[in-house]
């Protein structure tokens, strides 16, 4: 059994015009030892799904999901109590801008022993020696002396480097990181990665790794998760995604890469934006900015199996081509 | 944090100075002579008029009054009170405890109750809590203190009886001052009941002049909670699995305390004003009350030497905001 499995997950949000789904039937499994990246556009729902798991959404908002198992247990049934025990220990989140995450008004020692308290129940002087233990293994400098420090006297990637040793006081089974280089200088940004999957390694924990930077999931993760408007739309290993995309959205977010638009012009890039509560299409969400719709698009999207990546499209795309595109395809409306 | 202190201790002098001239230019462009008030109905004679302006020196040139005046603060001299003969400095020392009692416990009741209520309305805003709890706030904040004042005595002294209407303590005790404070001398003097008294008197005019830092306080935390309450590192406590309880009173509250440790400093110049309305209602013997029969008697030692007291427990009070900002903000120590 897989260290976290998510089935069918819905989270909507209720807004002063009805109902708004940010999260529309997204299925994902991590495993111990495991690199996940979900990647997407700003709105793609990425974050709400792992906030739904961590108990951080606000009020308005409202979870469903067919299972939601943790390590063996059901997050769905945890009352609020129960969930507290687990998150912060079992699963610890980093998020995107390390500066405002951090407490101004305590120092990071204190931040850190927070939870060693809390789940382990340490001491005064164990707390600090595990936390200097931390602030080593995330690579910062004369950590006693950062124990003592306030938040504002630290650099954005310091920052950082402090949140991830915070997530990592209890030793968690699975890490969540919510953009986590987005924030920063880009120098920083790859010293971050290479930190976060080096833990990973060494620890051997699961790792979700949310971005919208086709870049960061080339050098870190295993397996690649794409998501649309709330959707998943494609599943597959890093090396395969990159290699032979069936969405055309994942194509079409490849193809905007820097790197890959070999030839010489404009970069190439995706018209439209990602769809919102009023304008949601019938069918296929993608379909109003997809170069293969087709009138049957604008009804319904089928998923795939393993073959095509389980995208969640009518006419998976493989090396390059639509599969079982009509001959004569009638121009969308 | 030395530095930061000798610095805000720094700024206190140019202030003092300016108090002073205001205080001594105001009483003075009050119509009215202190010298015919004091004669009263009998009236003078020219010449004994003439006689008394060059004993209390008012005939010499303003300007020679005031650098007078200045050259006796410096000397630790405040002048002397035309109607009592006694000096300025030793009847505010007499009378200031009385204010200073009242004035602590108003601010204590303003921000006991004051930080709790703006700390739920905000947790549960939008709640029926939260509209009624932000309802009251605005009326007391828009209550003529007067009116309350006497709203309350009418109501809880005069109709339930349950308060006495003025003074200090009921007239059945007599003790001698040691503190000043009449609720721990009412216990040092040992007499039975006495306690009781001083309590029972204090209980109106700590809530008549405790309702609109009350209103503010409440109001300011409530909205500083908010602002806080949304911010990442709320966020992160959440996801350290810390308990709701110690999220807001420990992660958000620390944080949302610093503008409204500002609004509690601003608050005690309210109090000064506040305190003199209601001393005059409820006949409470502290400077307040001294204040106002001494403007009416136009004496202008009493006046212009209790501006400067008055202004100077603002600017240390100030200072000690300022302090305590330094403490619970770490951003601007050093």
């Amino acid at each position: 059994m897989a260290l976290l499995e998510i089935e069918n997950l819905t989270v909507s949000f209720k807004t002063s015009s009805g109902p708004f789904k940010a999260v529309d039937g997204v299925s994902l499994t991590c495993d111990r030892g495991e690199i996940l990246s979900i990647v997407g556009e700003s709105g793609s729902g990425k974050s709400v799904a792992m906030l739904a798991l961590m108990g951080l959404l606000p009020w308005t908002a409202t979870v469903t999901a067919d299972a939601m198992r943790f390590d063996g247990r059901d997050m769905l049934q945890l009352g609020a109590k129960d969930r507290r025990k687990i998150i912060g220990k079992d699963i610890a989140m980093i998020f995107q801008e390390p500066m405002s995450s951090l407490n101004p008004c305590f120092t990071v020692g204190f931040q850190i022993g927070e939870s060693l308290r809390i789940h382990l129940g340490m001491g005064r002087a164990e707390r600090r020696e595990r936390a200097i233990e931390l602030l080593n293994l995330v690579g910062i400098p004369a950590p006693e002396k950062r124990l003592n420090q306030f938040p504002h006297q630290l650099s954005g990637g310091m920052s950082q480097r402090v949140m991830i040793a915070m997530a990592l006081a209890c030793d968690p089974k699975l890490l969540i990181a919510d953009e986590p280089t987005t924030a920063l200088d880009v120098t920083i940004q790859a010293q971050i990665l290479d930190l976060l999957v080096g833990l990973q390694e060494s620890h051997g924990m699961g790792l979700i790794l949310i971005t919208h930077d086709m870049g960061v999931v080339a050098e870190t993760a295993e397996r690649v998760q794409v998501q649309y408007a709330g959707q998943k739309v494609e599943q597959q290993n890093v090396r395969a995604l990159f290699s032979d995309p069936h969405h055309p959205y994942t194509q079409a977010l490849l193809s905007a890469l820097p790197e890959r638009a070999t030839r010489h012009g404009r970069l190439p890039s995706i018209p439209g934006v990602v769809p919102g509560q009023g304008d949601r299409p019938a069918g296929c969400l993608f379909s109003p900015r997809c170069q293969y719709a087709t009138e049957r698009c604008t009804r319904e999207a089928v998923r795939q199996d393993e073959e095509f990546g389980f995208a969640l499209c009518n006419y998976p795309l493989k090396d390059g081509q639509p599969t079982g595109y009509p001959e004569t395809a009638e121009a969308a409306p | 944090m030395l530095r930061f202190f000798l610095y805000r201790l720094a700024l206190v002098i140019p202030t003092f100075i300016g108090v002073s001239i205001v205080a001594f230019a105001f009483i003075r462009l009050l119509p009215g002579d202190p010298i015919l008030l004091l004669a009263g109905e009998r009236g003078i004679t020219p010449e004994r008029y003439e006689q008394l302006q060059a004993v209390y020196g008012f005939d010499r040139p303003v300007i020679v009054q005031y650098l007078d005046y200045v050259a006796g603060i410096l000397q630790g001299d405040l002048g002397t009170s035309l109607v009592t003969k006694r000096p300025v400095l030793q009847e505010f020392f007499t009378l200031f405890p009385a204010t200073l009692e009242l004035a602590l416990c108003a601010i204590i009741l303003a921000v006991v109750i004051g930080i709790p209520a703006g700390v739920f309305a905000a947790v549960k805003r939008g709640s029926w809590f939260d509209q009624s709890i932000m309802g009251v706030a605005l009326t007391g904040y828009s209550m003529p203190i007067f009116w309350w004042g006497l709203l309350l005595i009418i109501f809880f002294s005069g109709f339930l009886g349950w308060t006495p209407v003025s003074g200090r303590i009921s007239l059945l005790f007599f003790f001698e001052p040691v503190t000043g404070f009449m609720l721990i001398d009412s216990l040092l003097s040992g007499q039975a009941g006495a306690f009781k008294s001083a309590v029972s008197h204090l209980i109106l005019p700590t809530i008549v002049l405790a309702t609109i830092p009350l209103a503010v306080i409440a109001r300011q935390t409530r909205s500083a909670m908010l602002e806080v309450l949304g911010e990442d590192y709320v966020r992160t406590a959440k996801s350290k699995g810390l308990a709701p309880k110690r999220i807001i009173g420990l992660h958000a509250l620390r944080n949302a305390l610093i503008p409204v440790v500002t609004t509690i400093g601003l608050q005690v110049g309210v109090l000064m004003t506040g305190a003199i309305l209601t001393e005059t209602i409820f006949s409470w013997p502290g400077i307040g009350k001294w204040m106002i029969d001494s403007v009416g008697k136009r004496d202008y030692a009493v006046v212009q030497g209790g501006l400067l007291l008055i202004a100077s427990v603002i600017m240390i009070v100030n200072l000690a905001v300022d302090v305590l900002y330094g403490f619970i903000n770490p951003r601007i120590r050093r």
